[in-house]
């Protein structure tokens, strides 16, 4: 039996009071051992910032685990549970404090699951968020090979100041890649 | 009434006439799209907010084939209730909201997490930009969520949300809905969508829901009228199941293979 999906819509302008939540962004207290920043910002095909995005994340722990602890929507500051959720700024910045994944399976590379929703996006997007490494793993990476040179670079987080920096651009010459999944 | 002009708005006939040449290509293509098109114009906001590539294709990995895990720590029973938690009784048509949560193989997604978020009965939503000059309810804040049971269930209860204006267009009324936040079994199943209500006059004029280009993955959008779930003086039931995309699990190579 195979059931026809039930459409996706956009979030909409008024997410705000429904998605967000106390520590949303912050799967470990800012600051905390081994905490790092992830953040970015979200752009429109003009450059600018797209101020009504929701940006969520998933991830392994360090060692390459899956976490299957709740308590994402109200943390008690120990559990790690691999799941955040960061509502743009008026400039398409978003910033979450966590901790570097480890690769989830053997011979490939690190990186953050993300999902983005905005007004003006009638469906979500997936991509990842590649941990920058020493070049090695990356360059083996099945899905990193596979793209050319100037769009790879498009998943690769760069490092910033206690973290990555990861741009999100929906469209436009920096275009981030955004994936599909079978089935999808 | 001075003050900066107002930027020029098109026509609702402008906006229909674009609907409708993109379903006439659509008809013709005899294709069946089950998702909503993310370059739509005539839904403007649209237009620099669609990737232009094509998505890669590639096979999720072990963190992707997983989901975030949500418990009762996370969720009280009460959050599923939005008629409660103020003073007094939200002003509107109560009602209740119910279905099952399924992955593509009509399989249950047990214990997870859904999320609503709704404008009151008037059509205003509790947002600071939503300037729409209808009254906002003191007792009705429009946020609820829930985990799904054993089969797969979640159940709301709420108020009618109102169509409310907006500004893509000139006269532009979005169809009554409730916006939903859904997790599956893996990442790679997540969708944040919109619920209607049957028979809603709005459906043809709104290029949100008109960005489904085929209809009978449109109709999923939509609730039906279940009159077993409406209670006896208290409030009118409506029943909405939703399909996540593909199946929980991996394949085993010999049925792969087939
Ligand atoms: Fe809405």
């Amino acid at each position: 039996m195979t059931l026809l999906a039930t459409p996706g819509q956009t979030v909409g302008p008024f997410f705000h009071y429904g998605l967000p939540y106390e520590g949303d962004r912050d799967l470990v207290p800012p600051g905390s051992p081994g905490s790092v920043a992830l953040r970015g910002q979200v752009f429109d095909g003009a450059g600018g910032g797209v101020q009504d995005a929701l940006v969520e994340i998933w991830q392994t722990r360090p060692d390459g685990t899956v976490a299957h602890s709740p308590g994402s929507l109200r943390r008690d500051g120990w559990a790690f549970t691999g799941f955040g959720r960061a509502s743009t700024g008026r400039d398409g910045q978003y910033a979450f404090s966590t901790l570097v994944p480890g690769p989830s399976e053997p011979g490939k590379a690190a990186f953050f699951a993300v999902t983005v929703f905005a007004r003006g996006l009638l469906h979500r997007l997936f991509t990842r968020a590649y941990v920058p490494g020493d070049g090695a793993e990356l360059a083996a990476d099945p899905l990193l090979s596979s793209l050319p040179a100037e769009r790879r670079q498009t998943l690769i987080a760069a490092r910033g100041e206690r973290g990555f920096v990861f741009d999100i651009h929906l469209q436009g010459a920096r275009e981030t890649v955004f994936l599909r999944f079978p089935g999808h | 009434m001075s003050g900066p002009a107002a930027p020029t708005l098109g026509s609702q006939t402008v906006i229909s006439s674009e609907i409708a040449a993109i379903a006439a290509g659509y008809q013709e293509t005899e294709g069946e799209e089950n998702q909503p098109r993310l370059d739509y114009p005539p839904y403007r906001s649209t237009v620099l907010r669609h990737p232009t590539h094509v998505p890669i294709e590639v096979d999720p990995e072990a963190i992707e084939r997983s989901a975030p895990c949500f418990g009762d720590r996370d969720v009280d029973p009460l959050d599923a209730d939005l008629t409660i938690g103020h003073p007094g009784e939200p002003i509107g048509e109560r009602i209740l909201v119910t279905g099952r949560v399924v992955d593509g193989d009509g399989r249950p997604v047990r214990g997870q997490l859904v999320e609503i978020w709704q404008a009151n009965a008037a059509g205003r939503y509790v947002h600071r930009r939503d300037q729409h000059p209808a009254p906002l309810d003191p007792n009705f804040t429009g946020a609820g969520r829930c985990l799904t049971d054993q089969e797969g269930g979640y159940r709301f209860q709420t108020i009618k949300p109102g169509p409310y204006p907006w500004r893509n267009h000139h006269n532009a009324w979005r169809p009554a809905h409730i916006h939903f936040s859904v997790f599956g079994t893996c990442f790679t199943q997540r969708l944040v969508t919109q619920m209607y209500f049957p028979g809603d006059p709005l459906f043809a004029f709104d290029p949100i829901y008109q960005s489904v280009v085929d209809q009978r993955a449109r109709d999923r959008l939509v609730a039906t009228y279940d009159h077993d779930l409406t209670s006896h003086e208290w409030a009118i039931g409506y029943r909405w199941d939703i399909v996540l995309t593909g199946s929980r699990r991996t394949l085993p190579e010999s049925e792969d293979a087939r």
